[in-house]
């Protein structure tokens, strides 16, 4: 076990690694996808109160999840990399942010086109969606100090301190809706309680959760090839690659 | 404890970032638990009947449409209703269109002043709605239950 992840360690195995894994994973993103989709928009019933405009909970929710937990994956794999100066943590970390950026996006526009219909607003200065906009600048910030910092070493450390500090943000945004009144309701899912969703649609939003984590894996591997690529060019197993592939 | 680091340099830095860590959250802890009325975003009935609510400017109340209170105007947009914590009410009056999640027994926001007769001129009304999710028909049947249920403890 350990020594498998001791090996991912390096760049030369992840990629090859990664380069396996990636079809599986685009035609199981790709399936779990489509089976989402189509249960969530055809199969799950309407909404006792919200009536069809409900369904973007199917978008909304794997997006807002997502941005919290690539958030995690990217302050993490920073730690490791400051602990034990590992190469491929800083790989992931930079590879995660604008993935991360991306589902936080995501999350703030399909919350407001919800809000509008539903609330009757399509923004509002309350505790989860303003610890949601501090995610994004926290996402957008760790990309600009990336790429303001000319050494790939210093940039690394620099970035994830950055993610760490912001680490404080996480669980602001999960337990805003019950520290706080707001206009957003509480959790739904992810709470001690069973799921305050009928099972019919809970089913579809899982499926859209785990369809979104693997398109997260994907692009994250797909993100971290091309950075070993740029960052080992110069390397002998990186040349004697290219040339056995120009063969 | 495998996944510890052994060098003690590592462990160092392990050190400093879980300090780290705790410092900004208690720092961040401490910050949100004195700000904790700003951050809030709206006042209860209670609190406002209790006077915390800030006097003559615009702040925001929530709470339930308190069912059988919505009064309109025929000739206008105005309407009435009252907003309650299930123990204190504030009546609210307001002119304009309201969401389609407007009705009895919902939870709503409402930004406004509160006037010297002790009644809050909303200038706008939204509708807050719970984390439930369900079909129609199992809304409908936990409806016939409970109706049930008080018909038999005769509330």
């Amino acid at each position: 076990m350990w020594s498998f992840f001791h090996r991912l360690a390096s760049p030369k195995h992840f990629y090859q690694f990664a380069g396996r894994l990636i079809p599986w994973l685009g035609w199981s993103t790709l399936v779990l996808f489509i089976i989402g989709i189509y249960l969530g928009l055809f199969v799950a019933p309407t909404d006792y109160q919200q009536g069809e405009s409900y369904r973007i909970i199917y978008i909304h929710v794997p997006a807002a999840w997502m941005s919290m937990f690539v958030y995690m994956v990217m302050a993490i794999s920073g730690g490791i990399g400051l602990i034990w100066k590992m190469k491929m943590a800083d790989v992931v970390a930079s590879s995660a942010a604008p993935l991360g950026a991306a589902f936080t996006i995501l999350a703030l526009v399909t919350g407001s086109l919800w809000g509008k219909p539903m609330w009757g607003t399509w923004w509002i200065w309350d505790a989860r969606l303003t610890s949601e906009l501090i995610l994004l600048f926290l996402y957008l910030g760790f990309i600009a100090l990336q790429s303001a910092i000319e050494d790939r070493r210093t940039a690394a450390n620099a970035c994830a301190v950055l993610a760490l500090v912001g680490v404080v943000n996480i669980p602001i945004i999960h337990y805003s809706v019950e520290w706080w009144n707001t206009l957003h309701q509480g959790a739904t899912v992810t709470r001690f309680d069973k799921p305050a969703m009928a099972t019919s649609m809970l089913i579809p939003l899982l499926t859209m959760f785990l369809a979104f984590k693997l398109y997260f894996g994907l692009t994250l591997l797909m993100r971290a090839r091309v950075e070993i690529l740029e960052r080992e060019r110069d390397t002998t197993w990186m040349k004697e690659m290219i040339t056995e592939s120009g063969k | 404890m495998r996944f510890l680091p052994k060098h003690p340099k590592r462990r160092k830095r392990l050190a400093l970032i879980a300090l780290m860590i705790t410092g900004i959250g208690s720092a961040v802890a401490l910050a949100t638990i004195a700000l904790k009325e700003n951050i809030n975003l709206f006042y209860g009935p209670t609190q406002i009947l209790e006077g915390e609510a800030p006097k003559n400017h615009a702040f925001r109340i929530g709470g339930m449409v308190e069912v059988g209170s919505v009064k309109r105007n025929k000739d206008s947009l105005e309407i009435y209703f009252e907003v309650t914590d299930t123990v204190n009410k504030v009546p609210v009056s307001y002119t304009g269109i309201l969401p389609d999640l407007f009705r009895e027994g919902q939870g709503i926001v409402a930004q406004g002043k509160l006037r010297e007769d002790g009644v809050f001129v909303a200038d706008t009304v939204l509708a807050k709605h719970d984390e439930n999710y369900m079909p129609p028909e199992a809304a409908q049947a936990i409806n016939d239950a409970q109706k049930i249920q008080s018909t038999l403890t005769g509330n």
